[in-house]
């Protein structure tokens, strides 16, 4: 019964918050947006503009759903819920707190990177099926950069369970207890280069999410909008929170991973807000990033994965186990 | 699956259809492009989608009437165009024009190729996918319309000029407004290049990008930023000088990169000389009629063949006529930069990837409207 309850109340917690953050993330980014280029943003719906959600929202649900002639039905209908569907699982395995976790995963990270890859290939599908070639070009790009990013970011990933020796996220925040020269990132002791290293995950993570600079899936200059170009309504609705999803499950496996997750910094009142400081900050980076940077050619993307992400990471790698060996 | 993509899986290449409406093109151009993969094996330019027979309207209407015609052709320069039909029709008509008039013309001009530079920059970087620039770009633009709605009554379409002058003498409200906007604006370029130029993926996506050899522009024809950028010096102002700009001092920028970064530097470049002839014509800006007095309401130009050139904001603008004596031109020709720096794309684009093909397109500054004419 116990069990039930906790399942319960996780679920409504986690469909709740994650419901505001995927509104309101929009908004900050409209309004982060905005101001970065000398403009207000959003601001005529409520008070400035903070009921824009909604009114995205309503009007995103009440437009009719048109389904293209070209267009595989089933696959195109699927695609934004599957791409949604395992960007909200993933949050059953983020510790937000010291006892604040959905489950409690021996193997979180292994989950989270499994799981995460459903993303790369309901993009696919969704351009694919749209029977456009716009968005077919735009699948085949997504699916070239989520292998290209996701080898240097699992390679950092393991840098991190050798040094924690778990793969369990909870194990991994609480080993970095203490101020915060205990964190992952600047445990020059493990290794000399993890400053470097996380901004190689961080850079991944952005990658990953198919966020400018690497946007090239919805390059909208090249492309019209990509893989969503075909979709609208609440097709395209699901597959703009599905990106914010993303957005927070990497902010939250770089703020894990890297940032000492729940941690104070100075090693006080440690808790789960300390975790949100952390992810609400990478994410403002993100959209900071968004709105500064011009986007990446498939090639720049590829080289920049292939011929330095990965060299590098490998290198990481041998030097982290170096280190293990001989301190 | 559906048959488009069943063909597309056993041809080696297959045809994307890019426009007529499409963020890329900026206007109804439609690319026929061959793709191989994302590499363009061969990408050819459609036409004629916003075509309105200017040069046909010229040869039926009277001179006078013709003026609103200049101002839709090249919307974002087009006092430029002003220029070229009243320089055209001066030197048919031999119409004197007072001083005042062509320091007013030059300054109007100069601002409106700033201003039409400016919304280049912003529209290039949205190509290349940095939304911010443009923002900051339509920021000092709106001063320039704003100051040229003050003297020309309009802010797109101008049609400011007349024969022997110009429709509206400009006031001590417009010179102060001018300066403190040249005040304004110059240390705004190096903030431009501080967050665009020196990017590392913006030199990425240009450097050694758009390769347009010399010989190319010279077979095509193309003029303005895309010729200079190949390392011609080559600017009617300074080679046929016209109007009163053999009293400024000022150059013609020059790469010889022949890449989209090298057209990029010219246009920037081009900017702040601009700022130097409006300063230079405000310190010299003599008193006087802003309008020749005696010019007949109805112009009969002598039996002859009359051509005038003027560089626009995107290269040569030059128009020809033929007239036979009487209040009509017999034959009127416009010849647009854009369309002869379009035409070299085909050539260029070819084994490209399709987003540095975007990029390139997007270097060449093309105005859809002036093109089809």
């Amino acid at each position: 019964m116990d069990e039930l309850i906790r399942i319960l109340s996780y679920f409504v917690g986690i469909a709740a918050f994650l419901g505001l953050n995927l509104a309101y993330l929009g908004w900050v980014e409209r309004k982060g947006a905005g101001h970065i280029q000398r403009r207000n943003g959003p601001k005529e719906v409520g008070p400035y503009g903070l009921l824009q959600p909604l009114a995205d929202g309503l009007k995103l649900m009440s437009k009719q759903l048109i389904v293209p002639d070209n267009a595989d039905r089933i696959l195109y209908m699927a695609a934004p819920v599957l791409c949604m569907v395992a960007s909200v699982i993933l949050f059953v395995a983020i510790p937000w707190g010291e006892n604040l976790v959905p489950r409690e995963f021996d193997f979180g990270l292994l989950m989270i990177f499994s799981v995460a890859s459903a993303a790369g290939l309901s993009i696919l599908m969704g351009g694919w099926a749209s029977g456009n070639k716009y968005s077919l070009i735009a699948g085949t790009r997504a699916v070239s950069q989520s292998v290209a990013y996701e080898v240097p970011m699992l390679i950092t990933a393991i840098t991190i369970v050798m040094i924690s020796g778990s793969m369990n996220l909870n194990e991994i925040v609480r080993q970095q207890a203490g101020g915060f020269w205990h964190w992952n990132f600047l445990a020059f002791n493990k290794s000399i280069f993890m400053p470097i290293s996380f901004l190689v995950f961080f850079t991944c993570s952005m990658a990953e999410t198919n966020r400018a600079p690497f946007d090239l899936g919805e390059a909208e200059s090249e492309l019209v909008a990509g893989y969503i170009t075909e979709y609208g309504g609440m097709g395209f609705g699901l597959f703009m929170m599905a990106e914010y999803a993303n957005l927070m499950i990497g902010c939250s496996l770089t703020t894990i991973l890297f940032l000492g997750g729940w941690q104070c910094p100075f090693g006080i009142f440690p808790g789960p807000h300390w975790f949100l400081i952390k992810m609400y900050f990478l994410i403002w980076c993100f959209v900071w990033i968004r709105w500064t940077y011009p986007r990446t050619t498939l090639w720049g993307l590829l080289n920049l994965s292939w011929k330095y992400l990965i060299p590098f990471s490998l290198v990481n790698l041998l030097v982290t186990a170096l280190f293990i060996k001989v301190f | 699956m559906s048959t488009l993509l069943g063909q597309s899986q056993l041809q080696e290449t297959f045809e994307l259809n890019i426009g007529p409406q499409h963020p890329a093109t900026h206007g109804v151009l439609r690319l026929k492009v061959t793709m191989d993969g994302e590499y363009i094996v061969k990408a050819e330019p459609v036409l004629g989608y916003i075509h309105r027979m200017h040069e046909k309207m010229g040869e039926n209407r009277t001179w006078n009437k013709f003026w609103p015609n200049l101002g839709r052709l090249d919307y974002l320069s087009a006092i430029a165009y002003n220029h070229g039909y009243a320089g055209l029709v001066e030197r048919a008509a031999g119409i004197e024009v007072p001083e005042r008039a062509e320091y007013i013309r030059v300054i109007t001009v100069e601002l409106n190729r700033i201003q039409s530079h400016l919304l280049w920059f912003g529209a290039f970087v949205l190509d290349l996918g940095g939304f911010t620039p443009l923002m900051y770009a339509f920021d000092e633009r709106e001063q320039i319309l704003d100051l040229l709605e003050s003297v020309t009554g309009s802010r797109l379409t101008y049609c400011y000029f007349r024969f022997g002058g110009v429709y509206n003498d400009i006031d001590d409200d417009f010179i102060t407004g001018t300066r403190a906007f040249i005040k304004r604006f110059r240390p705004q370029i190096p903030m431009y290049h501080d967050l665009v130029t020196g990017n590392v993926i913006l030199m990425e996506r240009l450097v050694d990008i758009g390769h347009v050899s010399s010989e190319m522009c010279r077979k095509y024809g193309a003029t303005g930023p895309v010729l200079r950028g190949s390392g011609v010096n080559f600017d009617i102002r300074k080679n046929e000088p016209y109007s009163v700009y053999p009293e400024f001092d000022f150059d013609v920028p020059v790469y010889t990169e022949c890449d989209s970064m090298a057209r990029y530097m010219v246009r920037m470049k081009e900017m702040e000389q601009s700022l130097r002839i409006i300063e230079q014509a405000l310190d010299k800006i003599p008193d006087g009629p802003y309008i020749a007095e005696k010019v007949p309401k109805m112009i009969k130009p002598v039996k002859g063949d009359y051509h005038f050139a003027v560089e626009a904001a995107r290269g040569t603008f030059s128009m020809r006529t033929v007239s036979d004596g009487t209040n009509q031109s017999y034959r009127m020709r416009l010849r647009s930069p854009t369309y002869s720096n379009l035409s070299l794309f085909e050539e260029a684009s070819r084994g490209m990837l399709l987003a540095d093909a975007l990029a390139f397109m997007g270097s060449l500054d093309l105005v859809i409207p002036e093109m089809d004419r």
